[in-house]
């Protein structure tokens, strides 16, 4: 219990609570917080270039590490900016906490100077959030900040403080230990739900696990959990986009993404499995395809930490609540207790391999060295020259993230980072920003498009002033390459505003924020490119010319089924019933 | 083509909550940004050290919807707990208040106060040309008097919405 300001005690919470990075921007209503971080010998602050690529930023710091990340931002237009990094984050249930600053209490409701309702604008995009009235609860309310971002579901969580509130003194105290009066999630699993689960994956014919984000933000001791119990049962698996990472991709076991541009293996094992074991997956719409349709002949046990994710969409067999991790250790104890053996699952194999056979990520490609490079090859060549640096590789939003989810295999959780259920343009670079703080010796790789690059490009100006050495890899194909997909396959390609009209010329860009610039144009250069790329120290941008109108596939159109999936672009009608174009 | 919408059955919800600024407005949100239906929501302190209040929501949809509806409430933050009045098992006693003002002279006016006799509702006001009637009970009731009031001079209705608690000797 010590006497201090409101902005001290909130840098002491800080400090006691282990953060060592926070990313903002300062402004009239954070001037005292930041005036208490001047200098600080432990807090690192990054001043990014714009309020959104803050919250990316900390989501790509918290993705990439578990630790929860954490953004400043000031009252009014600096809360409004940070918006959308919040809702990417309560979506994918990223650990965030959001320092916002507010006009003084005396001025709240008077639509004073850059003030705006922030509580209630973050009311439904975030976990929860505060506005501090009283300088001594500001102690108690970080703590209990904290806690709540980083347990049960993660999520964004905004505390709002007004600028007398910094100024004014008061009591810091530290709870002692967080026992919320309300929310506590079940961590661990039921036993017997455990042991129910145990015998209907013994007695399975065709099972298969879909694992999802939850095992990656269970930590690592959950993938390591998932493994076992994969080898255990020797069942196959797929992943959710948010969940690649947690199995690896070099496994035979490994069946790929699954989901609209899923592999065939994984999409069709699951439309003909006789038992889905869901751990930390949410039966997305991506996911899914034709709800009436999904995976008629299996019986589904659903492993989640929010028990309001079971049931939401897909009604399941038996629900497990509790962490992804403790559920998998208990499920491996009970399967040894019990003395299970792996069964023999050939049969079901061999039909698996059938689908394998369609090599549904092949793609038509020309080998001469001066051919328009395909977008795909040019991802497989990332991923062949950065194997054994185990890099970190976020991505943009749209054709390029699909194939580098597709076309690059991940060996380990929290190397893969990316927008999935705000599918958010503009998050990668920023993301980037964020793991490259958090790992500094680490290789981080940006896989973006030259849209989506362009919504938060501005970040340059951070990376040259903290000389990071991010690496943006741009599939550039001169168009928002997925929104002209959707107009070939909906719209008869009438392609209206999905042209990348006036892109800047990336290397001269580059040149002016102090960056190395690099141009890909053909096929042969590629190899090359992507070498100069990885050793040249400092941020490098590389402007890899792609074939313009190549498209994503395997594709499940909207409204279709897993086994309506399109394999190539023949497969392509160019209309579509109303039904389906109402379907995002 | 035409967008539809399943039918559903009526439930009545007893949540209690912690009693901060912002609550309410976190649970009615969450209501109309799930396009989940509120028919009556009634709420207030509950506590001697006003720490919590209890929120009684009649709300309506099919069975997997009210199951979704108490799970998304259940994972707010500030709320204890949520309590499905019409589970099964869960018998359970729901009272509504109206205060009805009815203007009128002459036989439509001894008629209205017959009516309210018969109702059990309470003159609270009255002047030479007017009455308040306080009337209590199920929804139903309260609203079979505004109609038959609606023939003698209705004029103005105020009601508190439904609060319901589970019959027997233990606490929700
Ligand atoms: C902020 C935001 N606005 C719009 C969209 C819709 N959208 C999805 S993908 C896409 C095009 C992306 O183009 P580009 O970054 O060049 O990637 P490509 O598909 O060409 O690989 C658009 C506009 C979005 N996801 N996010
Ligand atoms: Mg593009």
């Amino acid at each position: 219990m010590t006497e201090m300001s409101g902005a001290d005690m909130v840098v002491q919470a800080l400090v006691d609570l282990g953060v060592d990075t926070v990313f903002g921007y300062p402004g009239g209503a954070v001037l005292p917080i930041y005036d208490a971080l001047y200098k600080h010998p432990t807090i690192k602050h990054i001043l990014v270039r714009h309020e959104q690529a803050a919250t990316h930023a900390a989501e790509g710091y918290a993705r990439s590490t578990g630790k929860p990340g954490v953004v400043l931002v000031t009252s009014g237009p600096g809360a409004t900016n940070a918006v959308t990094g919040i809702t990417d984050a309560l979506l994918d249930s990223i650990p965030m906490v959001v320092l916002t600053g507010q006009v003084p209490t005396t001025l709240i409701g008077t639509d004073a100077f850059q003030e705006c309702d922030t509580v209630g604008i973050t009311r439904h995009c975030t976990k929860h959030n505060y506005l501090v009235m009283d300088p001594d609860r500001l102690g108690p309310i970080m703590h209990e900040a904290f806690h709540i971002a980083t347990h049960g579901r993660p999520g964004p969580v905004v505390i709002d403080i007004p600028k007398n509130v910094q100024v004014a003194t008061g009591t810091y105290s530290v709870p002692e230990f967080i026992q919320h009066n309300s929310y506590r999630p079940q961590v661990e699993p039921d036993a017997d739900a455990i042991a129910q689960a145990i015998d209907m994956i013994a007695a399975a014919e065709r099972p298969i696990f879909y694992t999802g984000g939850g095992v990656i933000n269970a930590g690592p001791d959950a993938s390591a959990a998932l493994r076992q119990l994969v080898s255990l049962t020797g069942a196959p698996i797929t992943s959710t986009l948010m969940g690649l990472g947690a199995f690896p991709a070099d496994d035979p076991k490994w069946l790929g993404m699954l989901g609209m541009h899923g592999t065939y293996e994984s999409n069709m094992a699951m439309n003909r499995a006789d038992l889905i074991i869901a751990v930390g997956a949410r039966f997305d719409d991506r996911v899914t395809g034709r709800l009436d349709a999904f995976a008629p002949e299996a019986k589904k046990i659903h492993i989640d930490i929010d028990r309001s994710s079971i049931n939401k969409i897909v009604p399941v067999d038996l629900a497990v609540v509790g962490d992804a991790g403790r559920a998998l250790d208990a499920l491996i104890a009970a399967w040894q207790a019990k003395g299970h053996k792996a069964r023999d699952l050939g049969e079901w194999w061999r039909r698996i391999d059938g689908w394998r056979a369609t090599r549904c990520l092949d793609f038509p490609e020309k080998k001469e060295p001066d051919a328009d490079i395909m977008p795909q090859r040019a991802v497989k060549a990332l991923f062949d020259a950065t194997r054994g640096r185990d890099p970190i590789i976020t991505t943009e939003v749209g054709q390029h993230q699909m194939w580098a989810a597709q076309h690059f295999g991940f060996s380990a959780p929290n190397r893969w980072l990316t927008s999935g259920g705000l599918g958010t343009m503009g998050y990668g670079f920023p993301a980037a920003v964020g793991a490259q703080i958090a790992t500094p010796n680490r290789l981080v790789i940006c896989i973006a498009g030259e849209a989506s690059l362009q919504m938060n490009i501005q970040e340059m100006g951070t990376v040259s002033q903290y000389r990071l050495p991010v690496k943006i890899f741009i599939l550039n194909n001169e168009w928002m390459g997925m929104v002209r997909q959707w107009q070939e396959l909906t719209y008869e390609s009438r392609y209206s505003n999905s042209y990348s009209d006036s892109l800047p010329d990336f290397v001269k860009l580059a040149d002016a924020y102090g960056w190395t610039g690099l141009r890909i144009d053909t096929l042969g250069q590629l190899e090359e490119g992507i070498a100069k790329m990885i050793d040249t120290p400092g941020p490098v941008i590389v402007d890899c010319r792609v074939a313009k109108l190549a498209n994503c596939f395997p594709m499940i159109p909207s409204g279709a089924a897993h086994t309506d999936m399109i394999l190539q672009p023949s497969d392509v009608t160019g209309t579509m019933d109303d039904e389906a174009k109402a379907l995002v | 083509m035409k967008i539809t919408t399943e039918a559903g059955e009526r439930h009545v919800l007893a949540i209690t909550v912690d009693n901060e600024a912002g609550v309410l407005a976190k649970i009615t949100g969450l209501f109309t940004a799930r396009g989940y239906n509120i028919e009556s929501l009634t709420v207030a302190d509950i506590s001697s050290d006003h720490a919590l209040s209890r929120i009684t929501i009649v709300t309506n949809g099919p069975p997997p919807i009210i199951d979704q509806i108490i799970a998304q409430l259940d994972r707010l933050v500030p709320v204890h707990r949520v309590v499905d009045l019409n589970d099964a098992g869960e018998a359970h006693v729901e009272r509504e208040i109206a205060l009805v003002k009815v203007a009128g002279t002459g036989d439509k006016r001894i008629e209205a106060l017959r009516m309210a006799d018969v109702f059990r509702a309470k003159v609270v006001d009255t002047t030479l040309s007017s009455f308040i009637f306080e009337i209590t009970g199920t929804s139903d009731k309260v609203d079979r008097f505004i109609a038959l009031m609606r023939e003698c001079g209705l004029v103005e209705v105020g009601r508190t919405g439904v609060v319901a608690i589970a019959r027997g000797p233990e606490a929700l």
